[in-house]
């Protein structure tokens, strides 16, 4: 039976290892004791940003002394690097900068995609429709020219929590609700599928949650578009906006509520790079059934074969820890190897 | 739950004491959270919804130690570097910089096997601390520690723990079981008190009065067998003297220690289900302790939901744990302390050491 949005509410007042108990139930329903990764890369490819989030610390100002742009050759080693490594996926992001066009990511994906058989899972909502006003484009005809130049799917980042109220405050220039929604109701209608994330911890309330779920769970049911859903907390830490960490307790009632709430998504995701890699590894008693990427770091991937087998191994170790069968998946969350 | 595991969740929902099979089981029970339900359910039986805490000190008088465990990064020789051992005033210094806070409340005293110091060496710092500090009360000494001081000075361990008790000592520290298993102590540990002296030292001191804690230091060398048996010995004394007040499960932290190359530091899942056994296989413990130190602070709160009902104090400046690399900070402040436990919607009470509540918040 699906849960109405104030039986979504009331899960927050259901002790955590009640609601671990249910979401691992679910989990095991559907994905037995089965726990996937993905090798992949992230590539920021500009640290420049108009848009100046209050919860960022990545951002630069124009002209700052350290703001960045990587050319499409960079990301083409960082590329050659990951495919060495065993990565599959590559996950290009960055801020949203004025001197990079829509010709400047055909250029690149094209580029990518004529070298290397790899997936390209880039560019959140809040790029998209960045680069759409830019180029006086509707979202449906960016996110066109971009599936042509090879843009396979999206990720779900820039969602924060999908409640005005909250994106007011914590990113006033970001794209809206609503907008965020439209990208990716766009992306699927042309067959691009695409992630789903939440931020936590920047004092929104329990029905705040809820709506941000019950927004994805709507457009769920309408396009099937979305693969998994994600959690993240916010890190105050160099932040304008500050504060302190959401507790592991929160996160992990909240990922639990989530592999509940959410029946129309098929994986949870457990978020070790928020969480660390010790409660990481907690998050598959409550719902999650997949760790997320490796993430190849750049000096990791330099360092070459031994520290990525490491990495790896840590990763199947976190799962194999916890008495779960770890397997490395794609995009598509296709099985590509067992462990 | 799944198949044979009915059989034990039966049981334990009401309230049949589990036997050394279930305890195995428990184990290699593949759900964490199928484990912490049951715990917290028999914790919310056992204990209700306060969270104990101390608002407290810890005094290490002296890391020169003559047992040598591998598992330890704290004691070594004297000659070593690093090795101290306070004078009287000395201890006396480090709870007058702690009673900053208004709310300290009491002093948590253990330390190593100095070699020379005597018996007596031991008891005029309880006593002078108890003296300048009256309104402190002093939990202090493990097993070990009592053992110890018996041999050192040919005496009756009721003869040292009755003058301890009249030096001011008002209950026992629960640390040097280890894992009561003479295979593991003979393998980490051979230099100091066995299992049966430490259970016997414990014994004493509760047909004295004196209420004593248990722990468990596991994640090293130990079967999951030779944990089971560990619960059950501290079990079956329990049963014979009802003198334990708190179980507290030690993760082992290798870092510096002799062990360090060989044994990688547990997993919060191992951290967590072992709590979780722990509080069902001990249904004759009042209280079971999430000991912050060792479990990180974070893991410490989500040990709430695993049986825990106590989560130790603020501690001021902790050492031992920390010469083994523990990250969490070396002490706590009674607010945060105050706010975790309320975050998990449960009740804070500031206790002394043996369980009388101070204040309700």
């Amino acid at each position: 039976m699906r849960l109405t949005v104030e039986e979504g509410i009331r899960l927050f007042d259901c002790d955590p290892i009640e609601l671990g108990l249910r979401a691992d139930a679910i989990r095991r329903k559907k994905f037995g004791d089965v726990t996937t990764f993905i090798i992949d890369r992230n590539i920021n490819y500009t640290n420049v940003c108009e848009n100046e989030c209050r919860f960022c610390a990545f951002y630069r100002r124009t002209g700052s002394t350290d703001a960045y742009t990587l050319s499409i050759e960079d990301i083409l080693k960082k590329a050659q690097k990951t495919v060495n490594a065993g990565g599959t996926q590559l996950m290009i992001q960055g801020g949203l900068n004025p001197t990079l066009d829509l010709k400047y990511f055909e250029r690149l994906f094209r580029a990518i995609k004529n070298c290397f058989n790899i997936t390209i899972h880039s560019l959140t909502a809040t790029e998209i429709e960045w680069l759409s006003r830019r180029e006086g484009l509707t979202i449906v005809e960016t996110l066109k020219r971009l599936q042509a130049a090879g843009l396979d799917s999206l990720p779900g980042g820039g969602a924060e929590i999908l409640v005005d109220a909250i994106r007011q405050k914590i990113s006033p220039r970001k794209i809206s609700t609503a907008g965020w929604l439209e990208v990716m109701r766009a992306a699927h209608s042309i067959g691009m599928k695409s992630t789903a994330t939440m931020v936590i911890g920047f004092g929104e309330t329990a029905a705040q949650r809820i709506e941000h779920m019950d927004q994805i769970r709507r457009l769920q049911d309408e396009t099937g578009g979305f693969r998994a859903f994600i959690t993240w907390t916010f890190q105050p830490t160099n932040t304008a906006l500050g504060g302190s960490k959401v507790s592991a307790w929160d996160y992990m009632r909240t990922l639990a509520i989530s592999r509940i709430y959410l029946d129309n998504i098929d994986h949870i995701q457990g978020s070790w790079v928020t969480q660390g890699e010790r409660l990481g590894q907690l998050t598959q008693g409550f719902g999650a059934d997949d760790l997320g990427s490796i993430m190849l770091e750049e000096n990791v991937v330099r360092a070459a074969g031994t520290s990525f087998d490491m990495s790896t191994r840590k990763m199947i170790g976190l799962i194999e820890g916890a008495g779960f069968r770890a397997a490395q998946r794609d995009t598509q969350y296709n099985i590509l190897r067992r462990y | 739950m799944f198949g044979e595991y009915n059989a034990i969740e039966k049981k334990i929902l009401s309230g049949e004491r589990l036997d050394r099979a279930d305890g195995i089981k428990l184990f290699e029970c593949r759900s964490l959270t199928w484990l912490g339900a049951l715990a917290d359910h028999v914790r919310r039986e056992k204990c209700g919804d306060y969270v104990y805490y101390n608002v407290n000190c810890h005094v290490n008088l002296t890391n020169m130690c003559v047992s040598q465990c591998k598992f330890c990064a704290f004691g070594r020789a004297a000659e070593a570097r690093g090795a101290y051992a306070m004078t009287i005033d000395q201890a006396i210094a480090v709870v007058e910089d702690a009673l900053n806070d208004p709310n300290m409340s009491g002093l948590h005293i253990v330390s190593g096997l100095h070699p020379t110091w005597t018996f007596d060496d031991y008891l005029s710092i309880v006593r002078a601390l108890h003296e300048r500090f009256p309104q402190l009360y002093i939990k202090g000494f493990t097993g070990v520690e009592l053992t110890h001081f018996a041999k050192i000075s040919a005496r009756s361990l009721e003869d040292i723990l009755t003058d301890l008790k009249s030096a001011g000592l008002q209950a026992i520290a629960g640390g040097g079981a280890e894992i009561l298993s003479d295979r593991v102590r003979n393998l980490l540990c051979p230099k100091k008190a066995t299992a049966d002296e430490w259970l016997e030292a414990a014994r004493v001191a509760h047909r004295l009065g004196i209420k004593s804690n248990a722990s468990m230091l596991y994640g090293h060398i130990e079967t999951l067998e030779e944990r089971v048996d560990h619960l059950i010995r501290l079990r079956n004394l329990q049963d014979e003297t009802h003198g334990f007040q708190t179980f507290i499960c030690f993760p082992f932290l290798p870092k510096n220690t002799a062990l360090e190359r060989e044994i990688k530091q547990t997993s919060m899942w191992d951290d967590l289900r072992t709590m979780a056994v722990s509080r069902l296989m001990l249904d004759n413990f009042d209280h079971i302790k999430a000991y912050w130190v060792m479990l990180t602070v974070p893991v410490a709160q989500v040990a709430l939901s695993f049986g825990a009902n106590d989560i130790d104090g603020t501690i001021h400046k902790e050492t031992i744990l920390h010469d083994a690399g523990a990250t969490s900070p070396t002490g706590l402040t009674e607010d945060a302390i105050i706010g975790l436990i309320r975050e998990v919607g449960r009740i804070p009470a500031a206790c002394d050491c043996n369980y009388n509540v101070l204040r309700i918040l």
